[in-house]
C-alpha cells in the first residue's frame, strides 16, 4: 500500500544522505555540527511558536468534557478529577492524562455479533502500547544526558543502572530500547492489521514511527553491533553544548544516520502531530475547571446580539395576552 | 410506519451483511474517493425560503441535497474559508482540535452513528478530517509543500456536500471526547462547521424553523401566548381529574420567588407533557412561589445547533424576563441540550445575573453554592435536596406498575457532570430501577440518534440507525431484567426514544423523571389514585382493593 510504502522510503533516502554524505563526500561538519545546531534550532522556536500561537486565541467558553459527578449538593460524592471543580483540580486531570494517558484507560472496543446484537470488551493494548512507547522513549532521550554533560548526575546515573538492570548483552542491553522497538512495531502493525485504523491512517501517521524505528535502529546497531566508539561523540556533543564550531573527531558513519534522523524528527516535530505533546496541556475540554454556574467565565469577545425583547413581543401579542388574562406591561 | 424507514428486518439484514462494524471494503481505496449519495432518508429537509428570510440568514431559495446544483452563491469557497478563518482566529478549541490529532483511533467505535452506519466517515476521527483535509491545504505552511504526504484536498462542491451530510450526523453528543486522549471534541468541530455551511445556506428545517418560532414566540413550537396558557390549564384540569387536587400555575407574574423554564415539548408533547403534570404537583406540593413566562416560554436552544450566535441571541430571554418579572433565581426543567447551553454557555454569553439572588431552596433553606453565578437551578438537584431532606410525602408502590432503568442524556452528562441526582430521586420513587450495561452509562452515555436538531420525520432511517447503540442497550436490559420503562431527563430524548423503542425494542415505553415524581407524590386533600398520568392502573391500586389508608 502507498501510503505505508512511501513513508518508509522517505525515511530509508534520510537515512542513507548522510551515510553517503560522510563516507563518500566527507561531510562530516555539515552533519555533525551544522545541521544540528539548525535542527535544534528550528526545533526550540517552531514548538514556541506554535505554543503562542495557539496560547493566543481566546477560549470564549468553558466547555469542559465532564466524564464524573459533577460538584452538587453537599450529601452527593463528588469525582473529582473526572469532573474538576477547581482549575487546581483540572491541572491533575490533565496531569494524569499526560503522565498516565487516563482517557485512552479507558478506552474499550464495540463489536458487532449476529441479532444484531452490540457488544464492548475492555481493550487496554492502545493504552498500554502507548504508554510504552512513551516513557520508553523519554527514558531514551534522558538516558542520553551521558553524551551532553560531563557528569550526568545521580538521577540520570540511577536511570541507566535502572535500564541496563538485565546484564545480558556486552555493553549491558537496554530495556528501554526493547520496549521502544516492541512499541513502536504494535503502534506500525494496528495500523495496518485493524480495519478501522487502516481506512482513516495517513502517511503523516506513518512516517514519524519508521522516523522513530529508524533512530532507535541505528542507536541500537551503533551501540551493540558496530561498536561506536563514544568518545569522540561524547567531545563532539559536549563541544554543540558549548556552542563550539569544531569540527568532529572520527567517528562512524552509522552516528551521523542516527544523528541526522533525530536532527529530521526534531524539524519535523513543531509543524507535525507530533505537536500534541504541547496541546494536550491546552485542550479546554480538559484543562478547565467544570465551574462554569459557580463562576462565570469571560468571553473576550462576547459579540453583542440583537434579541427579541419582552416589550417587542408583548406589542405583537398584547390583545391575546389580555384576552387569556396575562398581565400585561402597558394597556 | 414513516415512508423515511426500511422496515426492521432490512436493516437487520445491512448490519448483518457487514464483516465487522465497519461497513464495506476499502483494500483498494482511500476514504476521500468514497462516493457520497443523497437520498430519501438520508437527509433533513433543507430550510424554507420564508424562515431564512425571517431570520436574517443567507441564501434563501428552494433546493435539495438530492439536487445535483445546490445553488451555491457566488464567490462560496471565499466565505466558507473566510468563514473557517475567523473561527480559527476566535476558538483556540477549533485550531488546536484541527491540528493536534493523533489518529489513534480511540474515537473510532465510540460514535453511536459509526456503530449504527459502518460508515468510515462516522469515525469521529475522520469526521474531523473531512475539514482536517481542506484546512491543512490552505493554511499550515509545510504540509503545504507535501500535499500527497499530508493527505491534503481542494474544497470543491463534492467536499462541501459532504460536511453537509456528515455533520448532520453528528449529535454533539461528544462521547468520542470522553475516549479521546487529547480531548478533542467533535461537537466543537460540528458546531463550527455548522456555523459556516449556515453561512452558505446549507442548513436543515427542523432546526431553523423552531429557532424563528422561538425567537418570534418565545418557544420552539410557535405557541403563542394564549394558547400556551391554555395548554398548560387543560393539564390542570387533567391532574384534577386524576388526583382530585387543583394546582394553580400562574403566568408572567411579578414578584414570583421563581421562574419555571422547561422545554416547550413538555407543555405540548406526548409523553412530555405528563412531566410538566409532574412538575405542577411537585411545586403545589412545596407551596412554592413560582410563575412561568409566556415569553421565555423555551428551555431548549436550537440556536445551538445553529450558531453560537443564535445560541446566546434565544438565551438572553431567560435573564431579561427574570430581570422583568424580578424574580429571585430560576428554576429549569428536565431537557439535556438547554442544560449544555445552560451551564456551560449562558452566564458567559449573557450574563453576569447580578440582579438574581444567590439560589436557596425555599422549602429546605439548601443553598445551591453550584449555581451561585449563574443563578439557575437543575430542577432534579432541587428535588432530589427536597427528598433529601425529606419534605415529600412519597409512595413508591404507586410506581410499581414500572420496571425502570435510566438514560443520561448526552448534554447533561458530559456537559454538566450530572448523574447522581438523578438517581437518587428514581430510587426514591419507584422500587425497580437496573442500570444499563457500564459502557452504555453515565459518562459512556449512547445518544438517542438525534439529538441536535436532526429530530424530523424524513431524517427517520439515520435516526434509526444512530439510536440502534441506545436501543440496544435498553434491550439488553429489558431481556435481563424485564425493564419496560425509560426514564430520561431530557425533553428531546422524550421526543425521539419513543419511535426508537417502538422500532428496535418494543414494549418499552419512554417517561420523565418529574412524570414518576408525580406518581409517587402522595397530595394533601387527594382522592384515592388507581391510575397513573398517563391514566394507566397503578399494580396493587386497583378500584376495590383495600388500601391500609
Amino acid at each position: 500500500m502507498k501510503k505505508i510504502l512511501m513513508p518508509l522510503l522517505m525515511v530509508a533516502a534520510l537515512a542513507l544522505v548522510p551515510y553517503v554524505g560522510v563516507e563518500y563526500a566527507g561531510l562530516g561538519y555539515l552533519f555533525g555540527v551544522l545541521i544540528p545546531y539548525a535542527a535544534a534550532f528550528l526545533l526550540v522556536a517552531g514548538f514556541l511558536y506554535r505554543m503562542v500561537d495557539w496560547l493566543r486565541r481566546p477560549v470564549p467558553f468553558n466547555i469542559a468534557t465532564t466524564c464524573g459527578q459533577e460538584k452538587s449538593l453537599d450529601w452527593i460524592g463528588q469525582q473529582k478529577l473526572e469532573c474538576p471543580p477547581t482549575r487546581r483540580h483540572a491541572a491533575l486531570r490533565v496531569l494524569s492524562e499526560v503522565i498516565f494517558f487516563r482517557s485512552l484507560f479507558r478506552n474499550n472496543k464495540a463489536e458487532l455479533r449476529k441479532g444484531p446484537d452490540l457488544a464492548y470488551g475492555s481493550h487496554k493494548w492502545l493504552w498500554l502500547g502507548g504508554l510504552v512507547f512513551h516513557w520508553s522513549l523519554l527514558v531514551i532521550v534522558l538516558r542520553h544526558s551521558r553524551f551532553f554533560f560531563m557528569t550526568p548526575g545521580p538521577f540520570f546515573q540511577f536511570l541507566e543502572d535502572a535500564d541496563s538492570f538485565f546484564d545480558v548483552t556486552v555493553p549491558a542491553l537496554y530495556m528501554t530500547d526493547v520496549l521502544a522497538l516492541a512499541a513502536v512495531t504494535f503502534l506500525v502493525l494496528r495500523r495496518i492489521l485493524d480495519a478501522k485504523m487502516r481506512v482513516l491512517s495517513l502517511q503523516t501517521d506513518y512516517f514519524p514511527l519508521f522516523l522513530i524505528a529508524g533512530i532507535v535502529l541505528a542507536g541500537i546497531g551503533m551501540r551493540y553491533v558496530a561498536k561506536v566508539d563514544v568518545m569522540p561523540v561524547k567531545v563532539l556533543m559536549l563541544g554543540l553544548m558549548d556552542f563550539s564550531f569544531n569540527p568532529p573527531g572520527e567517528i562512524g558513519a552509522l552516528f551521523y544516520v542516527h544523528l541526522f534522523l533525530v536532527c529530521v524528527l526534531a524539524v519535523y516535530f513543531p509543524f507535525s502531530k507530533l505537536m500534541h505533546m504541547g496541546a494536550i496541556f491546552l485542550s479546554p475540554t480538559r484543562a478547565m475547571p467544570n465551574n462554569s454556574r459557580e463562576k462565570r467565565h469571560v468571553n473576550p469577545w462576547n459579540a453583542p446580539v440583537r434579541f427579541r425583547t419582552y416589550a417587542e413581543y408583548e406589542d405583537e401579542y398584547r390583545e391575546k395576552m389580555k384576552k387569556a388574562k396575562l398581565p400585561v406591561e402597558k394597556e | 410506519m414513516s415512508k423515511y424507514l426500511p422496515k426492521q428486518s432490512e436493516l437487520v439484514k445491512e448490519f448483518e451483511e457487514k464483516p465487522g462494524v465497519l461497513k464495506g471494503d476499502y483494500a483498494k481505496s482511500e476514504w476521500w474517493e468514497t462516493p457520497l449519495e443523497f437520498r430519501e432518508g438520508n437527509f433533513c429537509f433543507p430550510a424554507k425560503p420564508e424562515v431564512l428570510e425571517e431570520l436574517g440568514f443567507p441564501n434563501p431559495r428552494k433546493w435539495a441535497p438530492t439536487d445535483d446544483d445546490w445553488k451555491l452563491p457566488d464567490g462560496w469557497q471565499k466565505t466558507v474559508m473566510d468563514g473557517m478563518k475567523e473561527r480559527l482566529k476566535k476558538y483556540r478549541s477549533l485550531k488546536l482540535y484541527l491540528d493536534s490529532c493523533m489518529r489513534c483511533g480511540a474515537c473510532a467505535d465510540k460514535c453511536h452513528y459509526f456503530l449504527g452506519t459502518g460508515d468510515p466517515k462516522n469515525m469521529p476521527v475522520l469526521r474531523a478530517e473531512l475539514v482536517r483535509s481542506v484546512y491543512r491545504n490552505d493554511f499550515p505552511l509545510v504540509e503545504k509543500i507535501l500535499k500527497g504526504f499530508s493527505g491534503s484536498r481542494k474544497l470543491t462542491p463534492e467536499v462541501l456536500k459532504e460536511w453537509h451530510m456528515y455533520f448532520y450526523q453528528c449529535t454533539e453528543c461528544r462521547r468520542c471526547s470522553v475516549f479521546c486522549p487529547l480531548g478533542i471534541d467533535t461537537a466543537e468541530i460540528t458546531i463550527m462547521v455548522r456555523e459556516i455551511l449556515q453561512l452558505v445556506g446549507l442548513n436543515n428545517n427542523w432546526t431553523l424553523a423552531p429557532v424563528a418560532n422561538c425567537n418570534r414566540t418565545g418557544n420552539h413550537l410557535g405557541i403563542e401566548p394564549h394558547t400556551f396558557v391554555q395548554n398548560i390549564e387543560s393539564l390542570v384540569d387533567d391532574i384534577e381529574d386524576l388526583t382530585g387536587v387543583t394546582v394553580n400555575p400562574t403566568f408572567n407574574r411579578k414578584g414570583a420567588e421563581i421562574l419555571f423554564i422547561t422545554p416547550s415539548g413538555d407543555v405540548f408533547g406526548d409523553p412530555g407533557v405528563y412531566t410538566m403534570m409532574g412538575y405542577l404537583l411537585l411545586f403545589h406540593h412545596i407551596g412554592l412561589d413560582y410563575t412561568i413566562s409566556t415569553y421565555a416560554s423555551e428551555g431548549g436552544n436550537f440556536g445551538l445547533f445553529t450558531s453560537n450566535d443564535m445560541m446566546k441571541k434565544l438565551n438572553a430571554k431567560m435573564y431579561h424576563e427574570a430581570r422583568r418579572l424580578g424574580v429571585k433565581w430560576i428554576l429549569g426543567g428536565e431537557c439535556g441540550h438547554m442544560w449544555r447551553v445552560v451551564h456551560q454557555y449562558m452566564n458567559t454569553m449573557n450574563g453576569p445575573a447580578d440582579f438574581l439572588e444567590e439560589p436557596v431552596s425555599p422549602v429546605t433553606g439548601t443553598k445551591f453554592t453550584n449555581a451561585k453565578a449563574t443563578k439557575m437551578v437543575h430542577i432534579a438537584e432541587f428535588t432530589a435536596d427536597l427528598i433529601h431532606n425529606q419534605k415529600l410525602r412519597l409512595d413508591p408502590r404507586r410506581n410499581d406498575h414500572l420496571r425502570t432503568t435510566f438514560h443520561d442524556s448526552c448534554n447533561v452528562a458530559r456537559g454538566m457532570g450530572m448523574f447522581e441526582e438523578p438517581r437518587y430521586v428514581l430510587n426514591k420513587v419507584c422500587n425497580s430501577f437496573h442500570e444499563m450495561a457500564e459502557n452504555t452509562i453515565r459518562e459512556q452515555t449512547f445518544c438517542c440518534g438525534s439529538g441536535s436538531g436532526i429530530n424530523a420525520e424524513e431524517y427517520m432511517e439515520m435516526r434509526m440507525k444512530g439510536g440502534f447503540p441506545r436501543a440496544d442497550a435498553v434491550r439488553r436490559v429489558k431481556e435481563k431484567h424485564k425493564v419496560d420503562s425509560l426514564v430520561t431527563i431530557c425533553a428531546i430524548d422524550r421526543a425521539t426514544l419513543p419511535p426508537l423503542m417502538r422500532y428496535w425494542t418494543p414494549g418499552v415505553s419512554v417517561y420523565g423523571l418529574h412524570e414518576l415524581v408525580g406518581n409517587a407524590l402522595v397530595m394533601e386533600g387527594e382522592k384515592k389514585r388507581t391510575e397513573d398520568l398517563r391514566e394507566e392502573p397503578m399494580a396493587g391500586f386497583e378500584d376495590g382493593d383495600d388500601d391500609e389508608e
